[in-house]
């Protein structure tokens, strides 16, 4: 067992040094992790307070009252969640088909799409496509979902192609050497070791969508941005701040559970 | 390891063939939009139960050719029986589950566990649960790693060695007759390199697969090959033969570049000291057996040198016939022997041996006794006979 008295020492530096990068890095690690989840609960504690107990007038008691706040933040979370899901249905599958060989020559075309559409500013983009199809009949949460979707489409398509391209050759080649079909080799190989690239983009575009969830209100779809879209024209600086500020704690939470859903899902054996 | 190879050695004469015959006929590869073929008419025969080795320059399509077999490269022309079966009778993916296929730095799957690594392959051919769970654990017995250590880590906390044990154990988990590795311990440090060579050997000794085995260092090729197929340019065979064959008479000068400098000394390390004739004209004499006694006998045949055994046969020391005047005992005059070969050393640490006695080295053979003695003439006469030369004339007595 020469070889095995040769190997052991260096298993055994590499297990040393793993083990005082997790003691040196904990409380580091800790202050990362629940630092921008307490930040955003402190906000969303202060806001409810005030709305709670503060003294407001009869415009204002209109829109600052738990029920109204909770139908515009319940629909601001739906908005998100929707477009999210749009996202993630249209870019991953796209993602995937641009890197196969007989889809590599459109990705240019596709990515140079979705760079336009997160390029142009959200707002245009909304206010075109309302344009657009406003006389359709379309509702209101679907003009404002399809725009801003298009909008936060481009993280994950460009991370998901980037994730399956940085795939090492060698390891497609070796499951193709041992009998996986190219599907097999799709669905065991690439889009597992892709899958931390996707959650990243994902991540990012989770964050663009709550924040562009905001300018639903202009083609009527709801969400916060209604408040501050109520406050700004009624010079209501309370509803305005209330409206920002959770609108803002929203955010933070949702990037802080895409950061814990990246640490988490990802597979086990590249962490 | 040494350990579990021990009870195997004595079952490796029995031990049936479980490879099979592979066959090339005028196998080419061209690439669209290259004038030159990548491989151009390959024919040979690859026998059950060998390892053969390509070896080559790098680019030489020595690789492209090991792929051909497989099909991860398919063919522009010609045909590849794998015992005796077309390799395009079957979908390439199912004809690949059935050869082991290993490759440079494993290959393993970084977010796959050792076990699952070493699954996949069972797992497309629809194993049942519990007999791929049975043989994992058997295969990483096999490659000698311990499963209850190494079932569930991830190859990112193995070592190389430890890596590429793993993708053996993979390429070999379905049990296929056929294993094709491509440079398998290329990446690895030469010491790690040396023992998964001595690892193979061993495995091979009681699985008797049909290896391909590519490689671009030589003295792996010597060390490993049954037959070592010298490629060159577009694959082409410049020569397919034994390594003994291939040390000692290298095709052309191309083959014999390849082979490099100290062919003679690599030749050496192919042959054991049972292999040749042993001199056995020296004198010797029992401890207990008198100076006088010895000088006696010395001066009847005329010669100045006598070999002291112990009462086990087990050779001491080497007396001159001026050390015996002034000696006492047997046990204690001359020069004790420091160095020495056992009839199963190799010819190279022979002439070691040699080298550092000065002229000629004591054999032994079981439990330590005396067989003959070895001297450089010999060593120098077989190296002349693996060559197809005149043997060199004996000069003198070596003692």
């Amino acid at each position: 067992m020469t070889s095995a008295l040769t190997d052991a020492p260096a298993a055994a530096t590499a297990a040393g040094q793993e083990h005082w990068a997790e003691t040196g890095g904990r409380r580091a690690e800790a202050i990362r992790t629940w630092f921008q989840p307490l930040v955003a609960g402190l906000a969303v504690a202060i806001m409810l307070t005030w709305v709670a107990v503060g003294h407001f007038d009869e415009i204002e008691v209109q829109t600052i009252n738990f029920p109204t706040i909770g139908r515009l933040a319940l629909q601001h979370v739906q908005l998100s969640l929707m477009i999210t899901l749009l996202v993630v249905l249209i870019a991953v599958p796209l993602g995937t088909a641009l890197t196969r060989h007989w889809g590599k020559p459109a990705a240019p075309l596709f990515l140079a799409i979705a760079n336009i559409g997160q390029a142009a500013p959200s707002i245009g983009v909304l206010v075109l496509f309302y344009l657009a199809v406003y006389e359709a009949g379309w509702s209101s949460f679907w003009i404002a979902v399809l725009p801003i979707a298009f909008y936060a489409l481009l993280p994950v398509l460009r991370n998901t192609i980037l994730g399956i391209q940085s795939v090492d050759p060698t390891l497609v080649e070796a499951g193709r050497g041992i009998g996986m079909s190219r599907g097999t080799v799709l669905r065991r190989l690439e889009l597992p070791l892709a899958l931390p690239f996707v959650l990243a983009g994902l991540r990012t575009s989770l964050v663009l969508a709550v924040g562009s969830a905001t300018l639903a209100t202009f083609v009527g779809g709801g969400g916060l941005g209604v408040l501050i879209d109520t406050g700004y024209k009624l010079s209501r600086t309370p509803v305005l701040v209330i409206g920002a500020v959770l609108a803002m704690a929203l955010a933070l939470l949702i990037d802080w559970l895409g950061g814990l859903a990246e640490r988490f899902i990802g597979p086990k054996g590249l962490r | 390891m040494a350990q579990t190879a021990e009870p195997q050695v004595s079952t490796i004469a029995e031990q049936a063939v479980s490879g099979v015959d592979i066959e090339l006929e005028h196998v080419s590869k061209n690439y669209p939009g290259q004038r030159a073929a990548a491989v151009e008419d390959v024919s040979m025969h690859i026998p059950a139960g060998e390892i053969v080795i390509f070896v080559g320059p790098s680019g030489c399509g020595k690789t492209t050719t090991m792929k051909m077999i497989n099909r991860l490269i398919e063919p522009s022309a010609g045909t590849i029986t794998i015992g005796g079966q077309d390799n395009l009778s079957l979908n390439g993916d199912e004809l690949r589950r059935t050869i082991g296929y290993a490759i440079q730095q494993a290959g393993l799957f970084p977010h796959m566990t050792v076990a699952q690594n070493i699954a996949v392959v069972p797992g497309l051919l629809g194993w049942p649960k519990q007999r791929i769970a049975a043989r994992v654990e058997e295969m990483l017995e096999l490659v000698g790693l311990d499963p209850g250590e190494f079932h569930d880590r991830y190859p990112r906390r193995l070592s190389g060695g430890q890596q590429q044990r793993v993708g053996v154990a993979r390429a070999l988990a379905a049990d296929p007759p056929v294993l094709l590795m491509d440079e398998p311990f290329g990446a690895v440090d030469p010491i790690t390199r040396g023992n998964l060579q001595d690892e193979l050997m061993r495995l091979q000794a009681e699985l008797r697969k049909t290896i391909v085995f590519v490689t671009h260092d030589f003295d792996e090729a010597v060390k490993l090959g049954d037959r070592i197929a010298v490629l060159g340019p577009q694959s082409t065979i410049l020569q397919y033969d034994t390594p003994d064959a291939i040390l000692a008479n290298p095709a052309n000068d191309t083959v014999a570049g390849f082979v490099g400098a100290g062919a003679s000394l690599k030749q050496l390390t192919l042959m054991r000291v049972r292999d040749v004739q042993l001199t056995e004209e020296a004198i010797t004499a029992r401890c207990d057996e008198t100076c006088e006694e010895i000088r006696q006998q010395l001066d009847e045949r005329g010669r100045t040198y006598a070999l002291v055994l112990d009462d086990r046969e087990r050779p001491q020391r080497w007396v001159h016939i001026r050390d015996l005047p002034a000696a006492t005992t047997l046990a204690e005059a001359g020069k004790p022997i420091t160095d020495w070969v056992t009839t199963q050393s190799t010819l190279r640490d022979a002439l070691e041996a040699i080298l550092a006695e000065g002229g000629s080295a004591v054999v032994t053979k079981e439990k330590g006794r005396y067989a003959g003695t070895i001297d450089i003439h010999t060593v120098m006469d077989t190296i002349s006979d693996l060559r197809g030369s005149e043997p060199r004339r004996r000069t003198g007595d070596p003692a």
